[in-house]
């Protein structure tokens, strides 16, 4: 669906259905470069079991339009205007990647409207490698090659892909390329490279939270995902064998099977 | 090192040999099998209810029911959508379903294609006789005009189709400029790339947005099994105006779905399969999956030795006395020489086509002659075929389509095979000796 933030016309995938405010709201916060389709072997199966579902296209990706937000902490503010926008008070929050740094920022500054978070791929920072970063910001495809590369682990490289007939290099090489490059993925790195607040912002946190990391994760290594659950109370942590970052593909079944777990438990709908 | 020579991060994603034998596959997800294994079954078991809901409503992953997916397909699927460098692909039953399959994907009654005129003969009736019975039209455009392929493009034009070289002709489109009409017109291009197999040639890196293949033929390459696949290349925006509402508005029959807004670049080969797969159903069977499998395994080694011994009989064919000529892209008088070379570096190709002196009578007995080449229907085995296309594979045509699609008596289609070339072209001296004398020839 399409609505208004701040005056840009956004796009959210609602999973399939309807949207329907009288539901409990999920937003899911895509990757660096990255758009809502990342999210669809999650969104579709909560759209259809008793929830709302926004899996957005940040500004200036996909199918939003705007310019994309250059730091972290505007994109946590920007997610708090989403929920006003849509008419919520409340919503639980996923993120991948990039996408935790923003929703554990926005957390942090607006504990009363978030009620659970899930973290996929995550870190407390996520410093950029020099040369890849000046790759992205020079608008260089190599940079969308180096990406896949090393976001994906084995099922990425060898593919059985859980959807038949997909291949998922190629497939997310697409996508980051679904705009121009130095514009969303330049841009998106160099606001995950700034971005220093991760652990500080972390120790706020008092609402249930998942961290799901995965042992063949270069971007995020299992051991940074670690270091940023131990600082969240409480926090659950699920590590996927054999998998890369891109775990919300290479091994979708585990990963939606966890979320529903925590999110049905934390965050029950009504009619789920 | 100077920081000038310095080389910076490299990926290191598999390349063409090792996909080649890799892609597609994890072992240890299959009980350590190293082969593929060939899941010979109708059906897959549900875990519960809701697992199966959730399979039918496409919000996982995984098998149904064996005309829908496979896994031994799916494998076949992932391998060529990596070798073509594409998002997704859906192998079918034959070359044939794989364009009909993608024809229905994209058009409605009422719709219209822009389409090569040299074509497989199959799929000139496909487009000339076939698809007009489900309302969607057809203008043919040689495959060297280029601006006739602008021209012919009409409000209701839905796609541009060819094969990339023409059978049995040879004459190549000018795929990037075509594509680029074709953009620029807000439709896709749509390339058979049999004849090429991805080895020699990766169309969408010359921008065609959909690619469909006989796996028949070069991929399988044994001459063994019948199967087809459409790859999609996922850089077409089918949002960006309101030629294709079924992929872009909510679809009835999996509860309002719009594929483009939520598969995005593999939008096209997801309504494919479920649209497609589900009303259509022309599935390949695991055992052709894994036959095909076996082929592409030594694809870029078979493909290399037929393009050598093709060199070498288009060599041969142009210095022989009873040839009166011959018709293959690497010949530097071909009209097509230049483009070659640049869509084709791997090389050019083992399909030659050539004229036999003394026309359709020559032709018949050097056919009937020759006795290590086999006269059948088919191209890209590992063997060398022939055949006479006007009284074969494009019999069905009338003279004037045959004109058209620029075939003549006295042609010969020959698809060099990977024997010992000294074979093939003793083989051949027995032919033309026979078709110098046809009418002896025939009598004995």
């Amino acid at each position: 669906m399409k609505f208004k933030v701040n005056g840009d016309e956004i796009f959210a995938s609602t999973g399939g259905r309807p949207f329907d405010k009288n539901k409990p709201l999920i937003i899911f916060v895509h990757g660096s470069g990255l758009t809502h389709m990342t999210w669809v072997l999650q969104t579709r199966y909560f759209a259809f079991h008793g929830y709302s579902v926004l899996a957005l296209d940040l500004p200036g990706h996909g199918l939003s339009k705007g310019k994309s937000l250059k730091t972290i902490e505007d994109m946590a503010d920007w997610i708090s205007s989403v929920i006003d926008a849509v008419g919520y008070k409340e919503a639980s929050l996923v993120g991948h990647s990039q996408g935790c740094l923003v929703t554990i920022e926005c957390t942090a500054r607006y504990p009363d409207k978030i009620k659970t978070l899930s973290l996929m791929g995550g870190a407390g920072a996520i410093p950029m490698n020099p040369e890849l970063l000046a790759l992205a910001e020079n608008g260089d495809p190599k940079a969308v090659d180096l990406m896949m590369d090393w976001a994906h682990g084995p099922a990425g490289h060898f593919g059985g892909h859980p959807v038949p007939g997909l291949y998922h290099i190629n497939t997310g090489g697409m996508l980051a390329k679904s705009r121009t490059i130095k514009d969303t993925l330049g841009v998106d790195f160099r606001a995950c490279d700034n971005y220093k607040n991760g652990f500080e912002a972390a120790k706020k946190i008092k609402i249930p939270t998942l961290s799901i990391l995965a042992t063949d994760d270069k971007m995020c290594p299992v051991k940074e995902g670690k270091k940023l659950a131990d600082l969240i109370e409480g926090s659950k942590v699920d590590i996927i064998d054999n998998c890369g970052h891109m775990m919300l593909l290479e091994e979708a079944d585990r990963v939606l099977k966890v979320l529903k777990s925590f999110i049905t438990t934390n965050y029950p709908s009504q009619s789920n | 090192m100077s920081d000038k020579n310095k080389k910076g991060p490299e990926s290191k994603t598999y390349k063409f040999d090792t996909l080649s034998l890799h892609a597609g596959y994890q072992p240890h997800k299959n009980a350590g099998s190293r082969q593929v294994p060939i899941y010979q079954t109708t059906s897959y078991l549900f875990d519960d209810v809701d697992h199966a809901a959730a399979l039918f409503n496409l919000e996982r992953g995984g098998h149904i029911y064996s005309r829908i997916s496979n896994p031994t397909v799916g494998v076949l699927e992932e391998r060529v959508a990596s070798l073509e460098g594409g998002t997704a692909a859906l192998a079918t039953s034959s070359g044939m379903s794989a364009i009909f399959l993608t024809v229905m994907t994209l058009c409605e009654a009422g719709d219209h294609l822009v389409v090569s005129s040299q074509l497989y003969g199959g799929t000139v009736n496909l487009f000339r006789l076939t698809l007009p019975k489900f309302g969607i039209k057809c203008t043919f455009v040689k495959p060297r005009d280029t601006e006739g392929f602008k021209k012919a493009i009409q409000k209701n034009t839905k796609g541009i189709f060819g094969e990339l070289v023409g059978n049995p002709g040879n004459e190549l489109m000018n795929m990037p400029e075509i594509s680029k009409i074709a953009h620029d017109a807000g439709i896709p291009l749509i390339i058979d790339a049999t004849y090429q197999t991805p080895y020699l040639c990766k169309p969408f890196e010359h921008g065609a947005d959909i690619v469909v293949h006989s796996l028949t033929k070069w991929m399988a390459g044994h001459g063994s099994s019948m199967a087809g696949i459409l790859v999609e290349g996922g850089n077409f925006d089918w949002m960006q105006n309101d030629k294709f509402p079924t992929m872009t508005k909510p679809y009835e029959g999996y509860h309002g779905l719009s594929f483009a807004e939520e598969f995005g670049p593999t939008a096209f080969t997801m309504k494919a399969r479920a649209e497609g797969m589900r009303d259509f159903g022309p599935c390949l069977s695991p055992q052709n999956a894994w036959n095909v499998l076996q082929g592409i395994e030594t694809l870029s080694v078979r493909m290399k030795k037929h393009c050598s011994n093709a060199e070498e009989m288009v060599k041969y064919l142009l210095g022989h006395e009873s040839v009166a000529w011959v018709s293959h892209p690497s010949v530097p008088d071909h009209p097509d020489h230049a483009l070659a070379k640049k869509l084709l570096p791997n090389g050019r190709g083992s399909m030659i086509a050539f004229g036999i002196k003394g026309g359709k009578d020559a032709g018949v007995a050097f056919i009937n002659n020759v006795k290590l080449a086999s006269h059948l229907a088919n191209v890209g085995d590992t063997r060398t075929l022939v055949i006479h296309p006007a009284s074969g594979t494009h019999s069905q045509m009338d003279e004037a389509t045959l004109k058209f699609a620029g075939l003549s008596h006295d042609m010969i289609r020959l698809s060099v095979g990977i024997e010992d070339i000294d074979d093939i072209k003793n083989d051949f001296e027995i032919g033309f000796r026979a078709a110098r004398k046809p009418r002896l020839v025939s009598n004995q």
